[in-house]
């Protein structure tokens, strides 16, 4: 039954707009990162923005996370996910010319949120502070992604569809849904809107979208991509199909739930409180399906990590996506959370999550990918994804390691009592003691946006040389 | 909740979790029953661009933490509330939990407090146990207003000196923190017009002994007596009883330039002290009042 056919009867692929996604995944990481960069500096010279205010902390802040979650994250999802449908379906995309409006449609949307956001027009809802009218935009783009994405698994060539395209389906559809929902407003003016939502029921929308967009678009998306470039990078076969059935189903049924543990001794009731914690918790095993199923289709091939730092970007992600889907239901666990929620170890938790998963699985899909694209034979130099793949690891453990310091300092700080009852410390001075932790960040963060400056330099340099002579689409295709 | 919705998160919880156990458990196989040669795993026999997939059961350590974290999310919503109305067999809220710790701290720390019982405002002022909490209260309590050193800023008054809206002593302190005060100045740029600012305010440098011109501050004068004297008294003294300030010290709540004194005659202002009984137990209001007092009388 195997799904193989002769390379001179697979089609055209299209290969342009996975290329333009690809390209803009680079730069837009580099911009959200250098913004990431001048945040962490704001916090220990709260005065760097000189009185400007489009560069002031609370306008750049969610420049950074639009930034980074849905221009670079979102290009890299976009690309991978077009790229790996139509190879996996041995079909080319549903819809050409929408696929090219998708590209242009989100570049639109990304240019509106950097103009926008520093001059501070924003819904105020996390993650979703942009607009109604680009909300709109990005509801149409998105149904368009929906429409091309799945016209092409419809018109797939191969009787199954592959495990990847599960988690990008499931992410599509499910990240339609909470955009939609969440960004529900009544505008009164071009720029200004109003939730429909009030009070608690606001905030528990606003935290259902928040979680799954860490859960959808940061984890069953980047779940797709791991699951094509891993076993393609490693030339070995995925682990076991039974975990990657039982785990994705688990994952998209779980993590919707999970959302209440951002609001834990809050106004929300307490029987959402306690649904949103051991539904975190359960999502404990679910999670780990998807690094068990990475990880261990290394096996037989764990030698290739000495001399491949493009797998080495993908294997230590997946150590670090397990890290943080164990760190985030033990902080989902009510008397953890009563010491780390509104410390720097949230802020830590998301980066281990952002840099270490999201950034890092993507980078290693992009190396795989850039020289596929472009028809070179590899990357122009693996010397410097070797230096990359250590700026990176090294950046990240520094940030997290830093952040972990500084949360639990402050968590104790906060709670700690005189024997009058007075707190012993002012807020004042656990920002004080949390200094050393945010230079450390800083150093951390600057290491990670280092590497994304080589890697811009390695992709410029692989683009300009020499070709191979069997391209991608044509009657010699390799086997890539 | 009704019954309705209660029933509705019951189910969808139930479903969810039964639902998310059955495809766990179904899929479970101990180990693979036919291996190739070379202990070679068999794949599903698809091939995806050239990926295949091993047909490898689910690793027992991990289905076994599964089945733990589903076990104790069922534990945990039988013991506590998450079943819609259902309470948990423990009767545990929140709210309670709340209530039983500020018990908890009221029994630990009245102990302390209760030392200090007898002692009048004036005493305590003087009393360094008493002023070391009374410090550390307001670090806590005040200071993020009026400052950590007390001496105030921009809108919140100085508490260190000798000028008072509404009385210095031990029982207009602890009434003004008990209770809260709320000062109201009107705008006056409806009644008496731009040149009325101006000659009011020029007849306040007056009274400041500050820089001056004669004939405007004759005519603001007249409009004082007529409109702002009502509070601040004829010679611009103020009134604690209404927190009217008084306007001869070259004391400036908003400003002491003529532009923010014209600001606040033309605008008016609005102050909140807010009040703290609901949040402090009289007995730490009155070792704060106490170290205010001594604050003010060094």
């Amino acid at each position: 039954m195997s799904d193989a056919r002769p390379a001179d009867s697979l089609p055209t692929y299209n290969i342009k707009v996975v290329k333009q996604f690809a390209v803009m995944t680079i730069v837009w990481g580099i911009v959200g990162m250098l913004v990431g960069v001048v945040l962490a500096a704001e916090m220990i010279w709260p005065d760097l923005n000189r009185g400007i205010p489009w560069l002031h902390f609370g306008r750049l802040r969610p420049l950074h996370t639009n930034a980074v979650i849905f221009a670079f994250g979102g290009c890299a999802l976009f690309s991978s996910a077009y790229y790996i449908v139509q190879k996996t379906c041995q079909a080319t995309l549903f819809m050409p010319r929408l696929a090219a409006f998708t590209f242009w449609g989100w570049q639109l949307v990304i240019v509106a949120a950097a103009i926008t956001l520093p001059m501070g027009l924003t819904s105020t809802k996390e993650y979703a502070e942009l607009e109604w009218p680009i909300d709109i935009l990005i509801t149409v783009v998105w149904l368009s992604y929906a429409v091309v994405f799945f016209g092409t698994i419809v018109k797939r060539q191969t009787s199954h569809i592959y495990v990847a395209n599960w988690f990008f389906g499931a992410f599509i559809l499910a990240v339609a849904m909470l955009h939609v929902v969440n960004s529900a407003a009544i505008p009164v003016s071009l720029f200004k809107s109003y939730s429909v939502y009030a009070g608690t029921i606001d905030a528990m929308v606003q935290w259902w979208y928040g979680h799954n967009a860490v859960g959808f678009f940061l984890t069953a998306g980047f779940l797709g991509m791991m699951y094509y470039f891993v076993p393609k990078q490693a030339g070995r076969p995925v682990y076991s199909y039974r975990l990657s059935i039982v785990h994705f189903w688990a994952l998209v049924a779980i993590y919707i739930w999970a959302g209440p543990h951002h609001l834990h001794y809050s106004a929300l009731p307490d029987w959402a409180q306690s649904l949103g914690m051991v539904m975190s918790l359960i999502l404990l095993a679910p999670s780990w399906g998807g690094m068990i199923n990475g990880i261990m289709t290394l096996s037989g091939a764990w030698d290739k990590l000495r001399t491949d730092p493009t797998l080495r970007f993908l294997v230590v992600s997946l150590s670090f996506y397990g890290m943080s889907t164990f760190e985030g239901p033990m902080m989902a666990i009510k008397t953890v959370n009563a010491l780390s929620h509104n410390t720097d170890w949230t802020i830590g938790h998301v980066h281990s999550g952002a840099l270490g998963w999201v950034a890092m699985i993507s980078i290693g899909s992009m190396y795989h990918l850039i020289p596929v694209l472009f028809e070179k034979p590899k990357m122009y130099s693996i010397k410097l994804i070797n230096s990359h793949f250590w700026l990176a690891t090294m950046g990240t453990v520094l940030y997290i390691a830093s952040m972990w310091v500084n949360g639990i300092a402050q968590g104790l700080m906060w709670r700690a009592f005189n024997t009058d009852g007075t707190l012993t410390y002012t807020f004042a001075e656990s920002i004080e003691a949390s200094m050393p932790g945010y230079y450390v960040r800083l150093l951390g963060g600057g290491m990670f946006f280092l590497g994304m400056l080589i890697m811009a330099f390695n992709v410029w340099k692989t683009c300009r040389g020499p070709g191979i002579s069997a391209p991608l689409n044509g009657q010699a295709v390799s086997a890539t | 909740m009704s019954t309705f919705w209660s029933l509705w998160i019951g189910i969808i919880t139930l479903v969810t979790i039964i639902g998310v156990s059955w495809v766990l458990v179904s899929n479970r196989r101990v180990s693979v029953k036919e291996k190739l040669k070379d202990d070679e795993v068999p794949t599903t026999g698809h091939v995806y661009d050239g990926i295949e997939e091993y047909d490898n059961p689910l690793p027992g350590w991990w289905f076994n933490m599964f089945v733990i974290s589903v076990v104790f999310a069922i534990v945990y919503l039988v013991l506590y509330p998450g079943m819609g109305n259902f309470p948990g067999v423990l009767g545990w809220t929140s709210h309670g939990q709340w209530q039983a710790q500020e018990k908890k701290a009221e029994d630990r720390f009245d102990v302390v407090y209760s030392t200090f019982a007898g002692l009048s405002i004036e005493e305590l002022a003087v009393n360094p146990e008493a002023f070391k909490i009374g410090r550390r209260l307001f670090g806590n309590n005040c200071a993020v207003c009026h400052g950590s050193d007390g001496r105030g800023s921009y809108g919140f008054p100085n508490l260190t000196d000798d000028d008072w809206l509404y009385g210095g002593s031990p029982e207009a302190i602890q009434h003004s923190i008990s209770h809260g005060r709320k000062g109201m100045m009107p705008a006056w740029s409806g009644v008496i017009g731009e040149d009325g600012v101006n000659q009011v305010s020029e007849y306040l440098f007056k009274l400041g002994a500050r820089d001056h011109d004669a004939s405007l501050a004759e005519d603001g004068a007249k409009v004082f007596a007529t409109f702002c004297a009502a509070c601040h008294g004829a010679d611009g003294s103020g009134n604690q009883a209404l927190g009217a300030p008084n306007l001869r010290d070259d004391i400036w709540l908003y400003g002491r330039s003529p532009l923010l004194i014209k600001t606040t005659i033309r605008s008016g202002r609005q102050g909140l002290m807010p009040s703290q009984n609901q949040q402090l137990q009289a007995s730490k209001i009155r070792l704060l009042s106490a170290y205010v007092y001594s604050q003010a009388h060094q």
